[in-house]
């Protein structure tokens, strides 16, 4: 199928599980246009049973997260003219999670992993303590401000060439949600994180290639997370904490 | 990888980028002085800082190597577990056993 005109994309979208195969639409150009946008219209006017998930349509809840022209973006941010300045889109789920179906994927495995690497926040004090004071300007709670605005997308796992080698492991976001816990003066279980990301699939297998950082559509440096998990469980180690 | 093997390796990067260094240095040198297999001998047997700076130097290999190739295996091929950790336990030896070999070839008298 060829685009009729200038004003028409040619858009091939991922149908199908795991095995399935692109198929082509056209879809009419609009200026300020985003991916999203045009899967949506491909929904609406082409293809109903189309299967993609969204929420907030402006940056914020995560979900819409898929490979476009190989890439794994934020498609609701991501506009058309700058991402497929040739006018051809290739849409598919975002890489390293199990698909449902066409653009769907399975985030289970994605949020587990969060838990495996010792994500959830543990109280040091009650509510009968007073607040804690941080320090804004303190270095561990400037490391933890640096991590906090993840969005839980998905990027930056689509991303990792570790995680598609090894679909165990605990991936960037996992591991920057764990650096950020590290650096909260208010978590009561610091130790138990860093046994956590020390187990193999941790922050350990990282090979520093970086492609969380360019690919997160929010500016975040898991890899910087991920490096600072490395040097505090190696220095937790030298200091004789966490040794098998 | 966990923390331990990782430390290993890092450790054993650390100690091999010096000595790395220094052999290939030698290497280029020996061979650009000319000389010959006994006059290096002759320089290596007996001596104590030479024993040491290869022994250490085929240990640091003998750490770093499998440990990286078991990172390799794993990430590339299906093969992990048990097997895979005897194997390159088994390597660690192989290696060691053949450096010290040489090493003793060169030092011992």
């Amino acid at each position: 199928m060829q685009p009729t005109s200038e004003t028409e994309l040619e858009v091939a979208i991922w149908r199908g599980g795991d095995s399935g195969n692109f198929q082509t639409y056209l879809v009419p150009q609009r200026a300020d246009q985003t991916v999203l946008d045009v899967v949506t219209w491909v929904q609406r006017h082409l293809e109903p049973a189309l299967a993609y998930r969204f929420a907030c349509r402006v940056g914020m809840c995560g979900s819409c997260a898929m490979t476009v022209n190989g890439r794994p973006r934020w498609t609701c941010r991501s506009h058309v003219a700058k991402v497929a300045p040739g006018g051809r889109l290739e849409i598919a789920p975002l890489a390293n999670l199990p698909v449902i179906r066409d653009l769907a994927t399975d985030m289970t495995g994605f949020f587990d992993k969060w838990q495996a690497a010792g994500g959830r926040f543990v109280p040091s004090a009650s509510r009968a303590d007073p607040p804690a004071r941080v320090d804004p300007g303190s270095p561990a709670r400037r490391a933890a401000d640096a991590g906090i605005e993840c969005i839980n997308c998905g990027v930056c796992h689509g991303a990792c060439d570790v995680v598609r080698a090894r679909p165990g492991d605990l991936g960037p976001a996992a591991l920057n949600r764990a650096w950020t816990l590290v650096n909260d003066q208010r978590h009561g279980d610091v130790a138990g994180v860093l046994r956590a990301v020390s187990e193999d699939g941790g922050c350990h297998g990282c090979h520093s290639q970086g492609s969380c950082t360019t690919h997160c559509p929010l500016g975040l440096d898991p890899s910087a997370a991920i490096a600072g998990l490395k040097r505090r469980t190696l220095l937790n180690w030298l200091g004789g904490e966490g040794r098998p | 990888m966990t923390l331990w093997l990782f430390v290993l390796q890092r450790g054993s990067a650390l100690v091999l980028a010096p000595l790395v260094v220094a052999h290939l240095a030698l290497v280029v040198m020996v061979s650009r002085d000319g000389l010959s297999a006994a006059e290096i001998l002759a320089r290596t047997q007996g001596s104590t800082g030479w024993a040491a700076f290869y022994g250490l130097f085929v240990l640091a290999a003998a750490v770093h190597a499998p440990i990286g190739l078991r990172n390799v295996i794993r990430e590339t091929t299906p093969w992990r577990g048990r097997g895979l950790d005897f194997a390159m336990a088994l390597l660690f030896l192989v290696m060691l056993a053949l450096g010290l070999r040489a090493v003793i070839a060169v030092v011992g008298s």
